[in-house]
């Protein structure tokens, strides 16, 4: 199959007073039509900034995307003009916020901003826009669409708006759908309505997802492929399965020992000793090297390579270029 | 669809409020609490009645003299006296009115669009567009009224329009200013964010997101704008450089009276324009006043 998005690598810089920081750098990987991507790490690590990338959302100043191509059907989305980017933005590539309680202009109705947007690339009358509308507030399982329509965002509970959120961002068709945190601001009984939600209109529209969460229950839940971002690097990418069963990365073996779960009694979780170095002053060799458990002389002075094995599988790290292990 | 047992959940959760309330409906009940502004309103209701409707409402022509009677104390004939050219002051009142409202409402929409337009603009792409606008503003607003519009006024002649303009030309900045701080916080707000992500314009997210934002601190401003255009219209009128002779303005019916034996002897004369001006003014601001409680989200209950 076509792959629906490449990125290839992507770096974007950020030109602060206080010197350069590389938010994203160079991150590569591949989209399929209808298939759930997740892409998972702590904050700050460059998993929103990937997605404002590829919306050439990231602000300009002080950030900038310095290198890289980012494919979406074969296009080139850093090359394309702000025109062209009007035009895929929200027609093929559509993006939820993480919090749907600002996301909402107070000033109008639910119904007037996703009509907007309809009316703007579908070339819908006022009319046709307005059951269209209604069709997609009942998609996303409002009640009441037809006087919902009418109300206001604060007229609306959170799920309720992130909910319409969903609707507008659904409303185009979009071939790509970029969820930034989508639960994140959402307590979790509404949580795990918006997951059920997302994976049934995803299998009804066979819409492409990005999950960015830092939640590896709501990766678990909706990723078929996930990759792990570390200090704007991917460190890990893997298929669900095998991520879960057989992490490579001593970051990401951390990320899932650090995770709660129900059928352990331990009275601490354990954690990943240290903190996410400032982006000013990353270390040298591995950047994850200061808090990992397994960190060689090798590490402290040379950065690993991503590591690709047959089955799509890749790692950053010394461990296994030296043990062979994954080649 | 598993999301039809959520749906039950969800709407629990929700606001059980079966009408919409949209922000103007609510700004108007909140007002409707304000007497004082709902005093001013209707003040200001009657006025712009009485100047629509001033034929109908006096038996005398604008500028019909009767020298016979000039300088007549108020009587049956003259309700509220005459002028020194035997003008029945309350029909002048009446259409000195239409002038002086309309140049209130015409120049402060004037210099409404002007400072939303620059301000909008400057407060959206920020950076060299808006320092230029605003040292622009600054300049502007350095420039003392009175010498430049009596300059503005001299060289273009008096007549209505040249005083709404030189009013827009010279008000802009505090509205300008105004919008493009409330622009500034609302382009970082997230919605807008989300705006940009839908692929709308910028043309539009200005017109359509960032400008009805802004919306209730324009109204505000406007209102008492419109007083204080009132009033300078007054000004220059009285000092013969607003509108001309013989079309009554309340502030031309003043100069009339720009002497002490008038003041002195014949009150009719000075007296009623000066206090219609005085009670318009008075009522655009209650009004203005109320209108702000009413658009302030704090107070929201």
């Amino acid at each position: 199959m076509e792959n629906l998005l490449e990125v290839k690598d992507l770096k974007t810089y950020f030109y602060t007073e206080d010197g350069v920081v590389p938010a994203v750098d160079g991150v590569d990987f591949e989209l399929k039509p209808g298939q759930t991507l997740g892409i998972v790490g702590e904050s700050g690590c460059g998993k929103s900034v990937t997605s404002l990338s590829i919306l050439r959302l990231v602000p300009n100043p002080p950030g900038r995307i310095v290198e890289g191509e980012i494919l979406f059907e074969g296009k080139d989305l850093v090359q394309a003009t702000e025109s062209e980017m009007q035009h895929i933005r929200g027609n093929d590539i559509a993006m939820i916020f993480q919090e749907p309680m600002t996301s909402l202009n107070p000033v109008f109705t639910i119904g007037k901003q996703i009509m907007e947007a309809i009316m703007l690339h579908q070339n819908l009358d006022k009319n046709a826009a307005r059951e269209k509308c209604i069709e997609m507030l009942k998609l996303v399982g409002i009640p009441r669409a037809e006087q919902a329509i009418d109300e206001y965002p604060h007229q609306f509970s959170g799920g309720m708006r992130q909910r319409a959120m969903i609707a507008m961002a659904l409303s185009c068709n979009p071939k790509l759908l970029i969820a930034d945190e989508p639960t994140t601001a959402l307590d979790v009984t509404i949580q795990a309505q918006i997951i059920e939600l997302m994976k049934d209109l995803k299998d009804k529209l066979n819409t492409a997802i990005i999950l960015i969460t830092h939640d590896l229950g709501v990766v678990a839940e909706m990723c078929e492929h996930v990759i792990v971002m570390y200090a704007g690097k991917v460190v890990e990418e893997a298929d669900i399965l095998e991520l879960y069963t057989d992490p490579k990365h001593p970051y990401t073996v951390g990320l899932m020992k650090s995770k709660p779960s129900l059928d352990d009694n331990r009275d601490r979780l354990e954690v990943i000793p240290g903190a996410v170095p400032n982006p000013l002053d990353m270390p040298e060799g591995c950047t994850f090297h200061p808090r990992c458990p397994h960190a060689m002389d090798i590490c402290r002075e040379k950065q690993p390579h991503l590591i690709n094995n047959e089955e799509g599988r890749k790692v950053r790290c010394w461990l296994y270029e030296k043990e062979g292990e994954v080649k | 669809m598993a999301t039809v047992t959520s749906n039950n959940i969800n709407s629990d959760n929700r606001a059980r409020s079966s009408k919409v309330e949209s922000p103007w409906k609510v700004m108007l009940k909140r007002l409707r609490r304000n007497k004082l502004a709902i005093v001013g309103l209707v003040v200001l209701i009657i006025m712009a009645v009485a100047a629509i409707f001033a034929p109908f409402l006096t038996d005398f022509g604008r500028d019909e003299t009767n020298l016979a009677r000039s300088n007549a104390a108020p009587d049956a004939e003259y309700r509220l006296g005459a002028d020194s050219l035997g003008r029945d002051i309350y029909t002048r009142l009446l259409y000195g009115a239409r002038i002086s409202l309309t140049v209130g409402f015409v120049a402060t929409g004037l210099r409404i669009f002007i400072g939303v337009v620059l301000g909008g603009v400057a407060g959206y792409y920020g950076k060299t567009v808006d320092n230029i606008i605003m040292r622009i503003a600054d300049i502007v607003s350095c420039l003392p009224f009175l010498p430049m519009a009596i300059t503005f006024v001299a060289i273009r002649g008096p007549s209505i329009y040249n005083v709404m303009l030189v009013l827009a030309i010279l008000g802009w900045p505090g509205i300008a200013r105004i919008v493009r701080a409330e622009i500034l916080s609302l382009r970082e707000r997230e919605f807008m964010e989300a705006a940009t992500a839908l692929g709308i314009s910028d043309f539009k997210k200005i017109t359509s997101h960032l400008i009805p934002n802004t919306m209730a601190s324009i109204i505000v401003s406007a209102t008492t704008g419109i007083a204080d255009a009132i009033l300078t219209e007054s000004t220059l009128s009285f000092l013969g450089l607003g509108v001309a002779p013989p079309t009554p303005t309340w502030g031309n019916m003043l100069t009339d009276a720009n002497n002490q034996f008038v003041l002195q002897h014949r009150w009719w004369q000075w007296v009623p324009p000066g206090l219609v001006i005085f009670i318009a003014v008075l009522s655009l601001n209650l009004l203005g006043d109320g209108l702000r409680d009413a658009l302030d989200p704090r107070l929201k209950q």
